[in-house]
């Protein structure tokens, strides 16, 4: 495991378990269950619009 | 990683994904509808609400007799037998009644009956209206049944093998890459395909948990079927002989005798004698808990349709039991609107994940004409006028 590994895979991993506390979250209560759900599962969504909208400057 | 295993991995991924690509598209677009079906069923005007009580009564609304309720429902359609009556947990004024020609009717009658006063509110549309309906059956089964549900499964199956081997295929892509780079203004093809390597990557765990829950729910006549023929079979042995129940008993009375032994549970549904969720002689009175977990799963009682004594109450088996818990895993519909709105984002990227991978297939350039696999491309430095995919295959 070194730094490569980790540049490559630190990000995928981070956000696997974002998503999966944000599935997982939202089945074991409501209320503040399903808030800590929707920032979890927001974190792909962010990450996926932002690097794939972002137009870099030339 | 080696030449040879990049070149098989590849392999892998091409086709598991060229084989599912266009039904996970078909998938992914009619799911989005699905996604919002309450707020389009509301749109259609196909939504079902309880009128208003007059206030001395809304304040602490009756309860009416289900026989009642039943009894509303037959009127409109004398000739037909009861299949199914359910709640919403979060419409306990409604009860959803189906009667059709037979326990198995495919075209059944959906009735909505006032759960205070036992008065029919309205005949809804059948599965929401033609449009939700067509949604979800091309969803489900494609029109075509059993055999239509168990090949979307099959299709999901590949989806699965495609997204693992993409993960195995997403490392060599990125040896020399930051994360979220997207190569511009050099060719369209590498461009699409560094954002199809980071929407795959970042759609990753919830692609393959509403894939792998997908499955699961093809499965679900097969193993109602398995638990029909195992348990409910089991619980039958005692009717061996019986003739079916010539009267039947009084369905209020039942229902509080379940309630009865299942305390702080509430009814989801009740499944009268003869369809796939009771048997010939039973009523299955299927019980919910009151948490946001427990409202998940269900709990069976079965009593005896002709004297009304329970026979028989146990847990679901664990393949049902992983079933009900893989629904709400698929459908994102337990977190509310924000967990709609992600699923529908998620669903988005899914479909550009597909619909590039398409395109980076269809555009395999002059290096696939060449008889190289563009993926695997090997070792020797990228020429300078063919950038794409140079990094990709360095051995290691």
């Amino acid at each position: 495991m070194n730094e490569r590994f980790m540049a490559v895979w630190g990000m995928p991993i981070l956000l696997g378990i974002l998503t999966t506390i944000g599935l997982i979250s939202a089945l074991l209560g409501d209320g503040l269950w399903d808030a800590v759900s929707a920032l979890a599962l927001g974190a792909p969504v962010a990450v996926g619009g932002w690097f794939s909208l972002r137009r870099k400057k030339h | 990683m080696s030449n040879q295993s990049l070149r098989r991995w590849s392999w892998i991924h091409k086709w598991s994904s060229l084989v599912c690509t266009v039904f996970m598209l078909l998938l992914c677009l009619t799911g989005l509808p699905l996604i919002y079906h309450h707020e389009i069923g509301h749109l259609l005007g196909n939504d079902v609400e309880a009128p208003a009580l007059a206030p001395e009564l809304a304040a602490n609304p009756p309860r009416a007799n289900l026989d009642d309720v039943i009894a509303a429902g037959k009127a409109l359609y004398p000739g037909k037998i009861m299949m199914y009556m359910s709640q919403e947990i979060d419409e306990p004024a409604i009860w959803n009644v189906t009667l059709g020609d037979h326990p198995n009717d495919e075209h059944y009658k959906p009735i909505a009956v006032d759960a205070r006063t036992a008065k029919v509110i309205t005949e809804p549309a059948f599965e929401g209206g033609a449009f939700m309906s067509t949604m979800l059956r091309l969803h489900v089964d494609l029109f075509a049944g059993l055999p239509g549900m168990l090949f979307l499964g099959f299709m999901g199956l590949l989806l699965i093998v495609a997204i693992v081997s993409g993960v195995v295929l997403y490392a060599p892509f990125m040896r020399k890459l930051e994360f979220g780079t997207v190569r511009e203004g050099r060719t369209k093809r590498l461009k699409w395909l560094d954002l199809h390597n980071l929407l795959g990557i970042v759609t990753l765990v919830w692609a393959l948990v509403v894939g792998a829950t997908g499955v699961v729910n093809t499965l679900a006549d097969v193993l109602l079927k398995v638990w029909q023929a195992t348990e409910i079979a089991a619980m039958l042995e005692p009717y061996k002989n019986a003739k079916p129940p010539e009267r039947m008993a009084s369905m209020d009375a039942a229902v509080k005798t379940a309630m009865a032994a299942e305390p702080g549970m509430q009814v989801a549904f009740v499944a009268f004698p003869g369809t796939p969720f009771a048997s010939p002689h039973h009523y299955g009175v299927f019980m919910r808990g009151d948490q946001a977990f427990s409202s998940r799963l269900y709990k069976p009682v079965l009593i005896d349709a002709e004297t009304g004594v329970i026979t028989d109450h146990r847990d679901l088996p664990w393949y049902l039991t992983a079933l009900l818990i893989s629904q709400p895993l698929h459908f994102g519909d337990y977190g509310g609107g924000w967990m709609k709105f992600l699923w529908a984002m998620l669903d988005l990227a899914t479909i550009a994940v597909l619909g590039s991978g398409l395109y980076l297939w269809v555009k395999r350039g002059r290096k696939a004409k060449a008889g190289v696999k563009d993926s695997v491309d090997a070792a020797q430095p990228a020429q300078p006028a063919q950038p794409a995919l140079a990094r990709t295959g360095e051995s290691r």
